[in-house]
């Protein structure tokens, strides 16, 4: 089957959106309330196209592609349509980027930007809500919710935590726990989900603020240290330091397509902890002192040698880690084997 | 992981965690997987609420996952050969197997035909308090679902049976067909990030990579080859055996390695005791842990943000872990680490990188011999990947069983070590919680999870506090035979009534003080999922 985007000819499979299908031929629609993990409800109209023969505006991310169509994503009324829209979720609440976390990784940041909004034309709200910020992990400020709903799915959707939702009508509704609980008097297990599909700064990392803004961070992609889902995450680096851990809001890789959990997410900060061991130690008159690495692994190594020499090199055993990488785990054996020359070597998988 | 690999050629886990996504019945046993595993915990929620997927839960506590579940069996902690084997004899008896199967694919199935035939609902429910009705429902889910997956960790496994069990659910998997197929398998969900890359690397006392047998002469030859030495062809031993050794005084020097057997391992005073006899003790780790405090020599290493290597995932997918940032003061990558020791000892070990190393890996070992780092540069490869142009293997045992044959196992239910008395009254069964993980090293030093659960606690029934007067929040004085500790009650459903949980976490109420060092004799894992204890409200 095929359709026409701006004037291309694409093929595309049943059941794709036409967002899905322009997206394939690096045709760019703005997105605010989608995100590819869950199911598209068509809430901001932010993506709207225009469709030949349809007499309103379309939002392409619900909106299915059909054979022989023929679409517009970038014509003066869609892009009028769009700035109405913007400048209404600009003046909803209170847009602060200037010492906003997203600012830099903002979809209603780069769709003003785009849509080339000098100043909104509506006056803003009048109070201001306090941050939410009584637990370790998770920020919420209201005043930037947009209520694009992608928390609600998100945590409903993908990780199935069943935690937040919507409460009110109208222009009183507001995302979030139920009976307006806060996020730790609910049943929040901070999987941080919600804060990783939120399109605004209204959801953030409580210890990476004020560390350093997402863009100006360095982004080192590996995997999770915790548990056997081996979760593929970013932990962001400023001055030798991690100031978060995140995962990219679409386009995630196995096994966790961008899902994590509350150890994976917010459980780094061990890695800075004043008690980590920096020097090698030796136990001298009972006590552990401070040695070199020459000192600690020549004592190692001799009374390694003589307690074989003495009783066989199966009187030594070892124990590796299942934290370890392959390659530490893989020389551990070897040493054990080759160089000590016994078979004494296990690890804790049993326990 | 011994179980599995009896019966189906290997030990791991044989679908994908993304493949989970795709059964149409879940059989979960001896896994709280919301939070030991959340993530793969996800894939299974999103089944059941987005396709109608069904859950056949075992698990003596009200776990999360209950809520999900179409049936909940809570089986009384130690009792799972029985209930597997009932599920099996039901689904005999009804004639729900795939008989195809069974005879094109699988062998001894006639013995454990004979061997079920006892395990009648009624005879079941006698020893797991699991009612034949729910039985039955159970087993004709699992039997009559399209593609049906079984996950399990060591709620199976750590128990005096533990290697019989997972045989029991290995024969489950074959009777119905459920084997290497899309949504289909037996699949255990490994506790931490490397146990399974631990396993393949050769960290066992009878294997090298791969599991080439140290006791087999032409696989021992091939190391030989690689290495230039000549290797002791006696199998070692395990942990359990060598802790023994240790206070014996067979066992002089040990090495630990990112391990911490002093909270880790059953029965910790005697542990203490055996550590504390030998000539030599080395612990390289990132803290100063309860091990490390009775170490001889003690040597920093670096965690996980502050080197290169690769983790092998609980879906035998291998993946790279990268430097994000350096090391404080003069700590050093395990590697180099072993690598200084090696050449003390007039190794001569020449490696640079850890990628020198996986070169050598993969050069020695069948399985990773197509998984380079530039090849898992974006995304990991699943293993077996015998060469460079293999894509990886999501699903095992498709066409033939890795040991050829499917291999059915008669097993029997014999009740745990430890049985409960008058004097210790309780079942006492331990396990992890979402917010702290293994020893805690690491979670105890994280602001986030410590603020979610700063202290030990212990589990009880509603019933059973009214009964001895324990009220949300008192103070407890749990004891064994072995030893006792003190910690906060936590009341509630979760467990039933008679049973306790009490989660391993926690050095100043360290739950294995309490624990039996009873192993299972072929797997030698300890049983820390049943022992008996008696509970008093201190004053
Ligand atoms: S952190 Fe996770 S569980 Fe908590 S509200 Fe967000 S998505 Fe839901
Ligand atoms: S908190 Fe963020 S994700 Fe949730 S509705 Fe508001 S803007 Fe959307
Ligand atoms: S983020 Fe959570 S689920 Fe994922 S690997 Fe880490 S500990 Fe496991
Ligand atoms: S992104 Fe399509 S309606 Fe919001």
């Amino acid at each position: 089957m095929k359709i026409i985007i701006d004037g291309k000819e694409i093929e595309f499979s049943p059941g794709q959106t036409i967002y899905q299908v322009a997206k394939s031929a690096g045709i760019h629609i703005p997105v605010l309330c989608h995100q590819e993990q869950v199911k598209p409800v068509g809430a901001c109209r932010v993506c709207v196209v225009e469709i030949e023969g349809a007499r309103s505006l379309m939002a392409a991310c619900a909106m299915p592609a059909g054979d022989g169509m023929v679409v517009s994503t970038n014509t003066e009324r869609v892009r009028n349509a769009r700035r109405i829209i913007v400048e209404m979720l600009m003046t909803q609440g209170h847009h602060n980027c200037i010492t906003c976390e997203s600012s830099g990784d903002c979809v209603l940041q780069d769709l003003a930007y785009e849509l080339g909004l000098d100043a909104p034309r509506f006056d803003g709200p009048a109070t201001l809500l306090p941050g939410e910020t009584g637990n370790e992990m998770i920020v919420r400020d209201m005043n930037k919710c947009v209520l694009c709903g992608l928390c609600v799915r998100a945590c409903n959707e993908i990780q199935v935590n069943l935690v937040l939702d919507y409460i009110g009508r109208g222009s009183n509704s507001k995302v979030g726990p139920p009976f307006g609980q806060r996020y730790e008097e609910s049943n929040c297990v901070f999987c941080g989900e919600c804060l990783r599909v939120c399109p605004v700064g209204a959801l953030y990392e409580k210890q990476g603020r004020f560390q350093g803004r997402t863009r100006d961070l360095e982004k080192v992609r590996t995997t999770c240290s915790y548990c056997g889902v081996g979760c593929q995450m970013d932990v962001r680096v400023k001055n030798g330091k991690i100031v978060k851990v995140t995962t990219d809001r679409e386009g995630m890789p196995a096994p966790n397509f961008g899902s994590l959990c509350i150890k994976g997410r917010f459980g780094y900060d061990y890695v800075h902890h004043p008690e980590r061991l920096t020097k090698p130690l030796i136990r001298r008159d009972g006590e552990l002192k401070e040695a070199s690495w020459d000192e600690a692994a020549g004592f190692v190594g001799e009374k390694l040698a003589s307690i074989k020499q003495a009783h066989g090199a199966d009187a030594i055993a070892g124990l590796s880690s299942a934290r370890c990488t392959n390659e530490e785990n893989y020389l551990f054996q070897k040493l054990l084997r080759a160089v000590v020359g016994t078979n004494n070597v296990d690890h804790c998988a049993r326990l | 992981m011994a179980g599995l690999a009896a019966s189906f050629g290997s030990g791991a886990m044989t679908n994908s965690i993304t493949d989970l996504g795709q059964s149409d019945c879940f059989l979960i046993t001896g896994s709280n997987t919301t939070e030991n595993h959340p993530v793969i915990a996800t894939v299974v929620k999103r089944a059941i609420t987005q396709r109608g997927a069904k859950l056949i839960l075992a698990d003596p506590r009200n776990i999360e996952l209950a809520k999900f579940a179409t049936v909940h069996l809570r089986q009384k902690p130690g009792t799972d050969i029985a209930w597997i084997n009932g599920l099996i004899n039901i689904i005999i008896d009804e004639d729900l197997l795939d008989s195809k199967f069974v005879s094109e694919r699988t062998e001894n199935f006639e013995a454990v035909k004979e061997a079920v035939k006892k395990y009648t609902p009624e005879y079941v429910e006698s020893i797991t308090s699991i009612p034949g009705e729910d039985l039955i429902e159970a087993a004709r889910l699992y039997a009559k679902a399209g593609a049906a997956s079984i996950l399990y960790a060591m709620g199976i496994t750590q128990h005096i049976t533990g290697t019989d069990a997972v045989k029991s659910l290995a024969n489950l998997a074959m009777i119905t067909g459920n084997i290497g197929k899309p949504g289909t398998g037996v699949n255990p969900l490994r506790g931490q990030n490397n146990v399974q890359g631990a396993c393949d690397m050769g960290c066992l006392p009878g294997n090298f990579t791969a599991y080439l047998q140290v006791a087999n002469e032409e696989h021992r030859r091939k190391f030989e080859d690689a290495w230039g030495v000549e290797l002791n062809p006696n199998p070692g031993l395990t942990i359990p055996r060598i802790i023994e050794g240790a206070g014996a005084g067979t066992i002089k020097a040990l090495l630990v390695m990112g391990e911490n057997p002093m909270m880790s391992d059953p029965d910790l005073s005697h542990v203490e005791h055996c550590l504390s006899k030998l000539d030599l003790l080395v612990v390289q780790d990132i803290f100063l842990n309860e091990t490390a405090l009775l170490a001889d020599v003690v040597l920093p290493s670096c965690t996980w943000a502050e080197k290169e290597g690769t983790f092998t995932n609980t879906e035998r997918r291998v993946q790279m872990v990268r430097k994000a940032v350096s090391a404080p003061g003069e700590a050093r990558n395990d590697w180099e680490i072993l690598k200084l020791l090696a050449n003390k000892m007039g190794a001569g070990w020449k490696y640079a990188t850890a990628k020198d190393v996986m070169d050598e890996i993969n050069n020695v070992t069948a399985s990773y011999k197509g998984i380079t780092y530039e090849r898992i540069g974006k995304t990991g490869i699943q293993w077996p990947c015998p060469t460079l142009d293999h894509p990886g293997t999501p699903i095992l045992h498709g066409i033939t069983f890795t040991r050829g044959k499917g291999l059915f196992s008669v097993t029997e239910y014999v009740p745990a070590a430890e049985q409960t008395d008058e004097q210790f009254p309780f079942v006492l069964t331990t396990g992890r919680i979402l917010y702290q993980y293994h020893t805690a090293t690491m979670s105890r030093r994280s602001l986030g999870l410590v603020s979610r659960t700063p202290e030990a606690f212990v589990e009880i029934h509603p019933s059973d506090a009214k009964e001895l007067g324990i009220k949300p929040g008192d103070e407890i004085e749990v004891s064994s035979r072995r030893g006792s500790i003190t910690l906060k009650a936590d009341v509630g459903k979760r467990v039933e009534k008679g049973v306790v949980f009490i989660p391993f976490h926690y050095s100043e109420a360290a739950v294995n003080r309490l624990t039996i060092a009873a192993l299972d004799p072929v797997a030698d894992i300890p049983e820390y999922k049943v022992c008996a204890v008696k509970l008093r409200k201190c004053a």
